[in-house]
């Protein structure tokens, strides 16, 4: 554990923007549902959902500055999750 | 024998800074905690073989035996809650994981020494809520230990607290993953490098990894299923769009992992004990912790094949039935490299090598009655049939059961600076072996002919090989009361154990007899491999 990295602090103007484009990406949720999409209304307010919270961690959780070993295990547990909710849909896509 | 008296107040049973029972539960000295841990599991163990003893005498002879119908589901229930949750699971990472990591890895303690103090009060505070639940409200739960739907959310026994302690339990056991992951990371000795890791280590962190990427699923689903009873959102009720088979992905999505969380470090010891007494370098090291992580990993995407006639999707059951059969590999290339390692080597049979050799046997035949309820042609036949009940015993009992008692006589003399007697130790092994194959290959039998699993009464063609099955459950018991005894005995009274009898070449046979509070007078330098006896100058 490095001073740099315990150190680390992002400047108003980086945060602010951050937290303009999460408030778009909302609005965009919201009219998301507004189009008639289909099956892919899910997929559409999924992705949106993960660019957001890929913003949070990449910047509000400092996750783009800690060590690549952090990022590893971050990826893991995110990888590991998938893999739980994809097997589920094997059954329930499928039943 | 006065001089060897003062043995078991030496190194960190002597100094702790507080007297009585706080020098004990407000320690954060690892070794502190991994004794209290022991003493816990092996104490809810006792409790869940006794449970098991009253199952088997119910189960004698047809008809009521011995308790009613609804006794027996509680005993049943309490039976698998005790046995899983409060031994198995923390039975060895917690104790012999805290007990032997931190020194194995050349470090003072584990990386967070409060966190991990705080995890064994967590599983204090939830066994005391899972124990009160007995007793208290609607009675014991009648569930089975699987909690599951609808049943459990109508059920009027005292479910609610019982899963709620098992929450607590999870929250000790997430914990406890967190502090080996950062230990093994970042406190390892000077000269520790990946592959010098003892593989009991390697199996800890393997372990850890599951403890705390599945375990939070486990009481996610609980807390819904409380909610369930409480607010009835019918979350799990079809007639308000919920989905019964949904609970069941949820429960075995972390009981199935947990399965690994249980087998892994009882592989751990195994592979330890297996060189120290066959006085030969491990065979295939690297294959061995890499199949650690393979396990860990793989047996994350298996849950499935206990839902085979749940009503899940034909092409679920593929799937899972396919990748059951992908846990197979590293768990064979486990024994392959036991076996391997024993070759030619010179083996003493000694009491921690005698388990080891039986959890070979008894884990590889739980392991390949595995696959016959892991491919789902086969299942269906078997499903909750006494064959499951055989077979998760093999595995659990004849694996994780074993290795915990190997792990008794191997690590704890070097704890208590005294050793159990090595005749009573052979002896109880000698009955727990024969005991443990009568009970559980006759119950794989029963499965086979078609006896149900948790059914309070059978038809009588069954009587026969129940009755073979409760004289076994004697045997086994007797056994494991000797087993127990013998190192009770022998540990708190026995002769002075001191250096390294049985030549072990990993750290924590190079710190004195009992272990400093500190572990280690000077930060040590790692030169050699964890099973290079040459390296470390064992003749």
């Amino acid at each position: 554990m490095t001073e740099e990295h315990a150190e680390h602090i992002l400047s108003y103007g980086k945060l602010t923007t951050v937290w303009v484009a999460l408030l778009v990406l909302t609005a965009a949720t919201i009219m998301v549902t507004r189009v008639e999409l289909g099956v892919w209304k899910v997929w559409a307010a999924l992705a949106i959902a993960s660019v957001k919270s890929g913003l949070v961690i990449a910047f509000f959780m400092h996750m783009k500055y800690e060590p690549r070993l952090f990022r590893i295990i971050l990826f893991v547990a995110l990888f590991t999750l998938a893999g739980f909710i994809g097997g589920t849909f094997f059954d329930v896509l499928y039943r | 024998m006065s001089h060897e008296t003062a043995m078991a107040e030496g190194g960190f049973w002597r100094d702790s800074g507080r007297t009585g029972i706080g020098a004990w539960i407000f320690s954060t000295d690892h070794k502190r905690i991994g004794l209290m841990y022991l003493y816990c599991v092996l104490g809810f163990f006792l409790v869940g073989a006794f449970l098991g003893l009253l199952i088997r005498l119910e189960l004698m002879a047809p008809g009521p035996t011995i308790m009613t119908a609804q006794t027996y589901n509680a005993m049943f229930t309490v039976h698998g809650v005790v046995m899983i949750f409060l031994f198995i699971i923390p039975g060895i990472p917690a104790s012999f994981g805290n007990l032997v990591l931190p020194i194995q890895l050349g470090a003072r303690d584990v990386a967070f020494p409060r966190v991990n103090l705080f995890s064994w009060w967590l599983y204090a505070i939830g066994a005391v809520i899972v124990l009160t639940s007995l007793f208290t409200g609607g009675g014991a739960p009648d569930t089975g230990w699987t909690f599951y739907v609808p049943f459990s959310a109508r059920t009027t026994t005292n479910v609610s607290l019982a899963v709620f302690g098992v929450f607590v339990l999870g929250f000790s056991s997430i914990l406890t993953g967190i502090n080996f992951i950062t230990t093994i990371h970042r406190m390892r000795a000077p000269g520790m490098t990946w592959t010098r890791i003892p593989l009991f280590a390697w199996s800890l962190y393997a372990t850890a990894w599951v403890q705390v990427l599945a375990t939070p699923i486990i009481a996610i689903t609980l807390l819904l299923v409380v909610t369930e009873r409480i607010l009835g959102l019918g979350l799990f009720d079809p007639t308000r769009g919920g989905d019964p088979v949904m609970y069941q992905h949820m429960f075995w999505i972390y009981s199935h992992p947990a399965v690994y969380i249980m087998i892994l470090p009882g592989m751990g010891v195994i592979s330890d004990i297996i060189p120290v007494f066959s006085r030969k370098p491990i065979f295939g090291y690297k294959m061995i912790a890499f199949s650690s992580l393979a396990i860990a990993a793989a047996g994350s995407a298996v849950w499935g094949h206990h839902m085979y006639t749940s009503g899940m999707s034909d092409l679920g059951v593929l799937v899972f039935s396919f990748l059951t059969f992908i846990v197979a590999i590293p768990s064979a290339i486990k024994v392959f490299n036991w076996v391997s390692t024993m070759y030619k080597g010179s083996i003493s049979l000694e009491a921690p090598m005698l388990f080891a050799l039986s959890f070979i046997l008894l884990f590889s035949i739980g392991g390949l009655s595995g696959l016959i309820l892991g491919a789902a042609a086969t299942d269906i036949h078997v499903h909750d049939t006494h064959f499951v009940v055989g077979h998760f015993h093999y595995v659990m009992f004849g694996g994780t059961g074993f290795a915990f008692f190997a792990a008794a006589h191997y690590w704890l003399p070097k704890y208590f600076g005294r050793r159990y007697k090595e005749k009573p130790a052979i002896v109880g092994w000698v009955l727990m072996f024969i005991g443990f194959n009568i009970l559980y290959f006759t119950m794989q039998v029963l499965g086979m002919e078609g006896m149900p699993r948790r059914y309070y009464d059978y038809l009588p063609e069954f009587a026969r090989l129940n009755f073979v099955a409760t004289v076994g459950s004697w045997i086994l018991l007797t056994g494991v009361a000797i087993v127990v005894w013998n190192l009770w005995h022998g540990l708190f009274k026995g002769e002075a154990f001191t250096g390294n009898p049985w030549g072990g070449a990993t750290l924590e046979w190079s710190v004195p007899t009992p272990p400093p509070t500190e572990n280690f007078e000077q930060d040590p330098v790692v030169t050699h491999g964890p099973y290079d006896f040459k390296g470390a100058g064992i003749p």
